[in-house]
């Protein structure tokens, strides 16, 4: 329960599921996972004094997800993961960004945290199913016997790319009480049910990163962790290997991005790509942009146990991408997966996770290479 | 479902008597004890009782007896009110975080600050205190020291040699604060025996009500109140006397004093040994504090290979209520300050869970705990990533 409307509502539908006595709701724990304390960087290099209401983990959250529970009657706890969530979530975000890829922290933490962390709670205290308030459909195959992820009613809403990494086992424990729903139905809902809070506005943003600001969130982090950030500063140069400038660092780059790059040019430049290795970063028009394959590894298949041959599906690149038309094959070693669009697409960005669609059934995903 | 509450040391219920001895000072009596009409005047009576009575449970004088909103009130205003910057306070590592955070922020004003690590077992060695203190600070001299060391240790019940201590404190005339408020009402209680200067209690530590406490004051001692207002309790903390609750306090320290006297504390005791023994019998479990002497209603112990959040959320669901350490400090990432200072691991201080009988606690209450508990630990166990050594 992170305190907004969607987890909130999945926790009193399946609350008030029962007949209202005391043994039906006594089968509904609430739990919130405590995983940044977000006043940590408060007031440095910009990071505002105050977080933003609305935002995980802040204080005025986890009162508004305990009320909730008190309203329901539910026993309710806050389980603290902030050790573990900076050493496999925020880590490997500022990581990344260093070394010149552009991480997607939300999948990191459903794929290596928050699920597998939820079913550990919900087994030690004896619970049979874990919910979330993620929009997003599962439902057991009989015939394939496998648990499928479907894209959810709400598409506008839909969060299948975030939870590609779900495994069958943790899939079997896992319901989404809003995956029929839409959003305003959702609101609607909690309206019903008593829920004070039916009008909170969605949070959008990484819940760690303030203001959506990646830049300052990684200089506070490092200064916090009295680190220096790598030396990466290097050429920016043309497609044709032109040197264009310099630039003040590769981790403030990431594929498709327009603004700050410190060249002028009489048309639009974007980076193409970052070359981790010799610091150098490619820009050129929007043209140049497209691509027609990717490669993903450390698949997680959903729909297939593997992948046997040649498939066709949609693939989508980025939380706010369409997904496209795709050839999708096994790569030359197992680990990988080869992806071919049969129109190129925009800003293929390594670090962030691909997830391919069968009609609504997640196939799988994983990580751009 | 069967509840026990195995958490007194977070909170205790009212006992009845304290409840009904209260009742009057809501609606009926509900004067100002400052007034001078007859409705002031008998506000008034039942406060200065109170204060008798609290007189007697510290053998001080009524004059040295000052009503305050609870234990963090008389932590921060023994040392927020006589420790000024350049002084020097020596104070414990394994202190409730009242006097902890108190002490740091005196630290940043300017205070130097001491603080004194426990031996293993948890017990604050006097030597050590004496050796903290400097020779060119007495008491009354410009520059002040004071020591500020717990009675007994919330987390695991572990009784400080507090009259050393005030022999020490004494014979280098420095102030001395004794934070009393875990050992209220659980040992026979005297600060003339002490030696303190400065004793903090909480009314609901021992089935008295929230929101209220009291300090002993010796005589004389300079401490600056925190509270400024009107002349109330000799100007030493001003605002409107919290009648009903003074008076519930009052009953409650007269009701712990009978339990001192009346077998209550021994066979609280008994039946924590027995709890004790039991959990004992779990492979890989220890007791904290093992050896010291301990309050009688306190057992803190270590579950390997188990995260006590885990266990408490998993006991609670079964009906027993614990704790991981100190309710203050729940919800936070760090481990107890308290089990780190006596040098467990940040894993094995997250192993630890407090369990802490009301002075009501029964057999079966017990029992109870020693059916659940056991499973508990098995299972868990059984899909422990801790075990599987995969946590963190």
């Amino acid at each position: 329960m992170s305190g907004g409307v969607d987890s909130s509502t999945a926790a009193a539908i399946l609350a008030r599921a029962g007949d209202g006595s005391a043994d039906s709701r006594n089968n509904v724990v609430g739990l919130t996972l405590q995983l940044w304390d977000q006043t940590r960087l408060a007031g440095k290099h910009g990071i505002p004094d105050a977080p933003k209401a609305g935002r995980c983990c802040s204080l005025d959250d986890v009162y508004d997800a305990r009320r909730v529970a008190e309203d329901l009657g539910i026993p309710y706890y806050v389980v603290n993961q902030e050790e573990r969530f900076e050493r496999d979530v925020v880590r490997p975000f500022v990581d990344e960004y260093l070394a010149g890829r552009t991480p997607i922290p939300c999948s990191l933490c459903n794929n290596h945290l928050k699920f597998d962390q939820l079913l550990q709670t919900a087994r030690s205290v004896g619970a049979e199913r874990i919910a979330t308030g993620h929009y997003a459909v599962n439902e057991y195959d009989a015939e394939r016997r496998r648990w499928i992820l479907k894209r959810p009613a709400d598409l506008a809403k839909d969060q299948t790319y975030f939870l590609f990494g779900l495994t069958q086992e943790q899939l079997a424990y896992t319901l989404f009480p809003l995956g029929r729903m839409t959003k305003p139905e959702v609101r609607e809902t909690a309206r019903q049910l008593g829920l004070r809070l039916f009008e909170k506005p969605d949070s959008q943003e990484i819940c760690f990163v303030p203001g959506g600001d990646y830049k300052r969130f990684l200089t506070a982090y490092l200064e916090e962790q009295d680190e220096a950030a790598p030396a990466t500063e290097g050429d920016l140069v043309a497609a044709n290997g032109e040197v264009l400038g310099r630039h003040g660092g590769i981790h403030n780059f990431t594929v498709g991005q327009r603004k700050g790059l410190g060249v002028s040019s009489p048309s639009a430049l974007y980076v193409l790509n970052i070359d981790a290795a010799s610091h150098r970063v490619t820009v050129g028009g929007d043209s140049d942009l497209g691509t027609r394959s990717l490669r993903a590894r450390q698949m997680n298949w959903i729909s297939v146990a593997e992948l046997s041959g040649p498939m066709r599906v949609k693939a989508k690149i980025r939380h706010r991408h369409e997904p496209a038309w795709a050839m999708l094959e096994p790569g030359d070693d197992r680990a990988e997966t080869r992806a071919t669009f049969d129109e190129p697409q925009r800003a293929v960005t390594p670090g962030q996770a691909v997830v391919f669609y069968d009609g609504d059934e997640v196939v799988g995903g994983g990580w751009i290479a | 479902m069967r509840r026990v509450y195995c958490d007194a040391n977070a909170t205790t219920p009212l006992l009845p008597e304290v409840m009904e001895a209260m009742r009057p000072y809501w609606m009926e009596e509900f004067g100002n004890a400052s007034s001078i009409h007859l409705e002031g005047q008998r506000a008034r009576k039942a406060v200065d009782r109170a204060r008798e009575t609290l007189a007697r449970f510290f053998n001080c004088r009524e004059a040295e007896v000052v009503f305050n909103a609870g234990g963090t009130e008389g932590d921060n205003t023994a040392i927020s009110g006589l420790v000024r910057p350049g002084d020097h306070l020596i104070t414990t590592a394994i202190e409730h975080s009242a006097v902890m955070r108190a002490a740091e922020r005196a630290a940043e004003h300017g205070t130097e600050v001491t603080f004194v690590a426990p031996r293993r077992d948890g017990l604050i060695d006097p030597e050590e205190i004496r050796r903290a203190i400097r020779p060119e600070t007495r008491l009354g001299d410009s520059r002040r020291t004071l020591v500020s060391v717990m009675l007994a240790n919330n987390e695991t019940g572990v009784l400080q040699p507090v009259e050393e201590i005030g022999r020490i404190a004494a014979e280098a005339k420095v102030y001395f604060h004794i934070d009393a408020v875990q050992g209220a009402g659980k040992l026979a209680f005297d600060v003339k025996r002490f030696g303190c200067h400065l004793c903090s209690i909480s009314a609901h530590k021992m089935h008295g009500p929230k929101g209220v406490g009291a300090m002993y004051v010796r005589r004389g001692t300079p401490v600056e109140p925190l509270m400024v207002g009107g002349s109330h309790e000799r100007r030493q903390r001003a605002g409107t006397e919290n009648v009903a609750g003074i008076v519930g306090l009052g009953k409650a320290a007269e009701l712990a004093m009978a339990a001192l006297e009346d077998g209550t504390v021994e066979r609280v005791a008994a039946l924590r040994d027995r709890l004790e023994a039991g959990i004992l019998e779990i492979a890989g479990t220890s007791v904290n504090g093992a050896g010291a002497p301990r309050a009688a209603n306190t057992t803190n112990i270590r579950f390997e290979q188990l995260e006590g959040e885990a266990l408490v959320i998993a006991l609670d669901l079964k009906g027993v209520a614990v704790s991981g350490g100190s309710a203050c400090h729940s919800g936070s990432t760090e481990p107890s300050h308290v089990l780190m200072a006596m040098g467990l691991d940040k894993n094995a201080a997250r192993a630890s869970l407090r369990f802490s009988l009301l002075k009501t606690a029964t057999d079966a209450d017990v029992e109870h705990v020693l059916h659940v508990v056991p499973r508990a630990v098995e299972h868990l166990r059984a899909l422990s990533p801790v075990a599987a050594g995969t946590a963190g």
